[in-house]
C-alpha cells in the first residue's frame, strides 16, 4: 500500500525534473499563458542574453489588461487605433513578440480573445493534473479544473519561456471544506468571500488549499473558477479542486482538449488525481454553506466582509489594535461611517465582469435580476464586460445583451475593464462602484476610487436600487 | 546581477502591515515595457501623506525598508520589485512576506529578511534615531550600532545565488539534459500534454 496522497502531492510528484537537496525541485510547466502587461520585459530579457522559447507549443498569448472594451472596429471593418500610447505600446510588444517565438497568439479582434483566466479554460488549454502558470496573480483559477496553477513575475515568465521549468518548494497543504446547500440567492462568489473572511487575507500565505466539500462539488465549472480565482486574496498562491464528471463535461470537445484516444488516455489518468482517503493536510478549515449569506466587503482589503445585511463595522470591534488601525484608514478612503446599514449605502458605478465574474453563469444570473428593471436614476456609469468573446457571442444568442441595454446598462467588448485602472475603465475619484472584480485595495479601480466586491446578481441589484442591496428582497 | 553580501546604511521606517503591490507601484505605473524609472511612482499614495517616511530627508537614499506583516501582498506584478530597485532598496525588513513578492523580489537582487515583530519594532527605533542597519547574509544576522543582534535564516540556493549576482535563467538551462529528458518521458507517459495550441 502506498501512502495516502493529497492532489497537490500527486500533481507535484508528476512533475518533479530534479529534486535537489535543500528540496528545492525543477518542476516542469505544462501550460503557459502570456498577457501584455507582464511579458515585454520577459521577452526583452531573452533577446538580450540570445535565448529562444524552448516550448512554443504550450504556450498561448492573449491581450486583456491593456485594451479599451469599447468597440475594436470601426464601421468599415477598419481596427480603431488605442488612443493610450503605453497602452498600445504594450499591446504591439505582444502582438509582435509572441508570433515572433512561434507562440499562438489571439488577437483583440479575434472571437476567441478573452481575459486570459477566461481563455484558458475556455479553450480547453487548462487541463487537470497540468503545472500552468501566468504572470498574473489571479492565475490560481485554473485549479478549478484540477490544474496546479499560480501566478508568477516577470522574471519566472522569462525564466518558463527560456526552460519551461520554474525552481519551487513544496508549499504546505490546507483543505478548505465547504458542505451543505447554498441558500437563495447564495453564489459561489459569496462563498469564497466568507471564506476571506473567516482566515483572512494572509490565512493561506504559504499553502496551496484545495476546496472541499458537497457545496463545492455541486457548483458548475463557472462557479468553481470563481472560488479558484480569489485563492490569492486569502494568501494562498494556488486553489484546487478536485476534477470529476462535471469537469470532464465541461472540457470535452473544447478546441484544445485531447480528442480520440489521447482523450481517454487523458481521462484515466484524470481519474487517479484526486486526493486519497485519509490523506493529511496541515491544516483544514470548515464552513457550512447554510451559515453563507449574500456578501459583500466594506473595506480595502478582501478580509473585510460583511454579510448584505449587516453594517459596516466599528474598527474598535477588531481584537487586533493593527486591524482597528487598519479598518479605520479603510473606512476613511471608503467614506463610510461605523453603524450605517450596508443597504445604506448608495453606490454610483456598477461593475459586472473580470476573471472571477464575467463568465457565461454570471451573465446569467445578474441577467436575471436586471431584467424588466431600470438601472437607478444616480447610477453614473453601469458596465457589463463579457469575459470572451464566446462568452459574448453566447450571451448575446440568449438575448442576455438586449435585457442589460434595455435596463440602461452598457454592453462592452471582452477585457479586465474597470477589474483594475490599466484601461479606458476607471471609477472616479471618491466614487462607490458595487463590483464583481477580486481586489478592493487603494486605488485598484482607480485613484481614490472605493471598492465593494459583490456577486453579479448583487450588482445588477445593486444598479437597479442605486444602492447597496440584498438580492433576495428583489427576486424573492 | 549584481552580487550582495552586505547591505548597510538608513532605513526607511514604513512598519505598516499588508503594504500590498498597488501600494508599492499603483497599476497605472505598469505599461512601461522596460524595467527601468518606476521608482517615481512607487509607493505614491504613502507620499500623498504629508510627514511620509520616503519624502523625509532623514531617510533619502536609504537601501532598506523596515515594514509590518505580509509585505507584498496583491498582484504578482514584479514591478513592485523593480521599482524598488528603482528607487535604491536592496533590502526588506517585515515579520512575513508573500511568497510571491519575495519570489521576485529575490529575482532582482533584493534581500527579503523576515524577522520576528519585536526585532522589527526595535529596528524601526534605531531608524527613527538615525542610526544605519546593517544585514549581513554571510553571517546572516542583522545588526545596529547598538549592539542589537537578531539572526535570520533564508533559503541557501537563494544566498548563494544573491552572494555570487547569478542568473537563473543561465543556471537552469545548464539542466538541458534532465529536462529533456523529462520532456521524452512525458510524451510517453501524457502523450495529450504536446502540441496544445495546435
Ligand atoms: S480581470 Fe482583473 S484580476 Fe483578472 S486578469 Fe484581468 S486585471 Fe487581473
Amino acid at each position: 500500500m502506498t501512502e495516502p496522497r493529497t492532489l497537490y502531492d500527486k500533481i507535484w510528484n508528476a512533475h518533479v525534473v530534479e529534486r535537489r537537496d535543500d528540496g528545492t525541485c525543477l518542476i516542469y510547466i505544462d501550460r503557459h499563458l502570456v498577457h501584455e502587461v507582464t511579458s515585454p520585459q520577459a521577452f526583452e530579457g531573452l533577446r538580450a542574453a540570445g535565448r529562444r522559447v524552448r516550448r512554443p507549443d504550450l504556450t498561448l498569448a492573449v491581450p486583456d489588461h491593456n485594451l479599451p472594451t469599447t468597440p475594436r472596429r470601426d464601421a468599415l471593418g477598419n481596427r480603431i487605433p488605442i488612443a493610450d500610447s503605453e497602452s498600445a505600446q504594450q499591446l504591439a510588444a505582444l502582438a509582435e513578440n509572441a508570433p515572433a517565438a512561434g507562440i499562438r497568439y489571439i488577437d483583440a479582434v479575434a472571437a476567441e480573445q478573452g481575459i486570459v483566466h477566461v481563455v484558458g479554460p475556455e479553450q480547453g488549454f487548462t487541463l487537470p493534473g497540468t503545472t500552468l502558470v501566468c504572470g498574473d496573480s489571479h492565475t490560481a483559477a485554473h485549479g478549478a479544473l484540477g490544474a496546479l496553477a499560480f501566478g508568477i513575475g516577470t522574471s519566472e515568465v522569462e525564466h518558463v519561456l527560456a526552460t519551461q521549468t520554474l525552481l519551487l518548494k513544496q508549499s504546505k497543504t490546507m483543505e478548505i471544506r465547504v458542505d451543505g446547500a447554498l441558500g437563495f440567492g447564495v453564489s459561489p462568489k459569496d462563498v469564497i468571500l466568507a471564506i476571506i473572511g473567516r482566515i483572512g487575507a494572509a490565512g493561506g500565505t504559504g499553502y496551496v488549499v484545495e476546496y472541499t466539500g458537497s457545496t463545492i462539488r455541486a457548483m458548475s465549472v463557472e462557479g468553481r473558477l470563481t472560488v479558484s480565482n480569489m485563492a490569492i486574496e486569502h494568501g494562498a498562491r494556488s486553489g484546487l479542486i478536485a476534477p470529476d464528471e462535471t469537469t470532464y463535461a465541461y472540457l470535452k470537445g473544447r478546441p484544445m482538449a485531447p480528442k480520440g484516444a489521447d482523450w481517454d488516455k487523458a481521462l484515466a489518468w484524470w481519474r487517479t488525481l484526486p486526493t486519497d482517503a485519509g490523506a493529511r493536510y496541515d491544516r483544514v478549515v470548515t464552513l457550512d454553506a447554510g451559515d453563507i449569506a449574500p456578501s459583500l466587503t466594506w473595506g480595502t482589503s478582501p478580509e473585510d466582509v460583511v454579510a448584505i445585511t449587516g453594517s459596516v463595522p466599528d474598527p474598535m470591534s477588531f481584537a487586533d489594535p493593527a486591524k482597528q488601525q487598519a479598518a479605520a484608514k479603510s473606512l476613511d478612503y471608503m467614506g463610510l461611517t461605523p453603524g450605517t446599514r450596508m443597504q445604506d449605502v448608495s453606490v454610483e458605478h456598477i461593475f459586472i465582469g473580470s476573471c472571477t465574474n464575467s463568465r457565461i453563469e454570471d451573465l446569467r444570473a445578474a441577467a436575471a435580476v436586471a431584467r424588466g428593471r431600470h438601472v437607478a436614476a444616480g447610477i453614473r456609469q453601469a458596465l457589463v464586460v463579457p469575459g470572451s468573446g464566446l462568452v459574448k457571442r453566447q450571451a448575446e444568442t440568449e438575448g442576455l445583451d438586449r435585457i442589460f441595454i434595455e435596463a440602461g446598462f452598457e454592453w462592452r467588448e471582452p477585457g479586465c475593464s474597470m477589474c483594475l485602472a490599466m484601461n479606458p475603465d476607471k471609477v472616479p475619484p471618491g466614487e462607490r462602484c458595487a463590483s464583481t472584480s477580486n481586489r478592493n485595495f487603494v486605488g485598484r479601480q482607480g485613484p481614490g476610487a472605493r471598492t465593494h466586491l459583490v456577486s453579479p446578481a448583487m450588482a445588477a441589484a445593486a444598479a437597479v436600487t442605486g444602492r447597496l442591496t440584498d438580492v433576495r428582497d428583489l427576486v424573492a | 546581477m549584481t552580487p550582495v553580501t552586505i547591505v548597510q546604511g538608513r532605513a526607511y521606517p514604513l512598519g505598516r502591515k499588508n503594504v500590498d503591490t498597488d501600494v508599492i507601484i499603483p497599476a497605472q505605473y505598469l505599461k512601461t515595457i522596460s524595467r527601468f524609472g518606476l521608482g517615481r511612482g512607487a509607493f505614491e499614495t504613502v507620499r500623498a501623506e504629508p510627514g511620509n517616511v520616503f519624502d523625509d530627508p532623514a531617510y533619502a537614499g536609504a537601501p532598506i525598508i523596515l515594514a509590518g506583516d505580509n509585505f507584498g501582498c496583491g498582484s504578482s506584478r514584479e514591478h513592485a520589485a523593480w521599482a524598488l530597485n528603482d528607487m535604491g532598496v536592496t533590502a526588506v525588513v517585515a515579520p512575513s512576506f508573500s511568497d510571491i513578492f519575495s519570489g521576485n523580489a529575490f529575482k532582482n537582487g533584493i534581500v527579503t529578511v523576515v524577522l520576528a515583530e519585536d526585532a522589527v519594532e526595535r529596528l524601526i527605533e534605531v531608524a527613527k534615531a538615525g542610526e544605519p542597519i546593517t544585514i549581513d547574509l554571510e553571517s546572516l544576522t542583522v545588526t545596529t550600532p547598538f549592539q542589537d543582534r537578531f539572526a535570520f535564516s533564508i533559503d541557501a540556493f537563494r544566498r548563494h545565488c544573491l552572494m555570487n549576482g547569478l542568473d537563473e535563467v543561465g543556471l537552469t538551462l545548464a539542466r538541458d539534459v534532465e529536462i529533456s529528458g523529462f520532456e521524452r518521458q512525458m510524451a510517453v507517459d501524457r502523450p495529450w500534454l504536446g502540441a496544445a495550441t495546435g
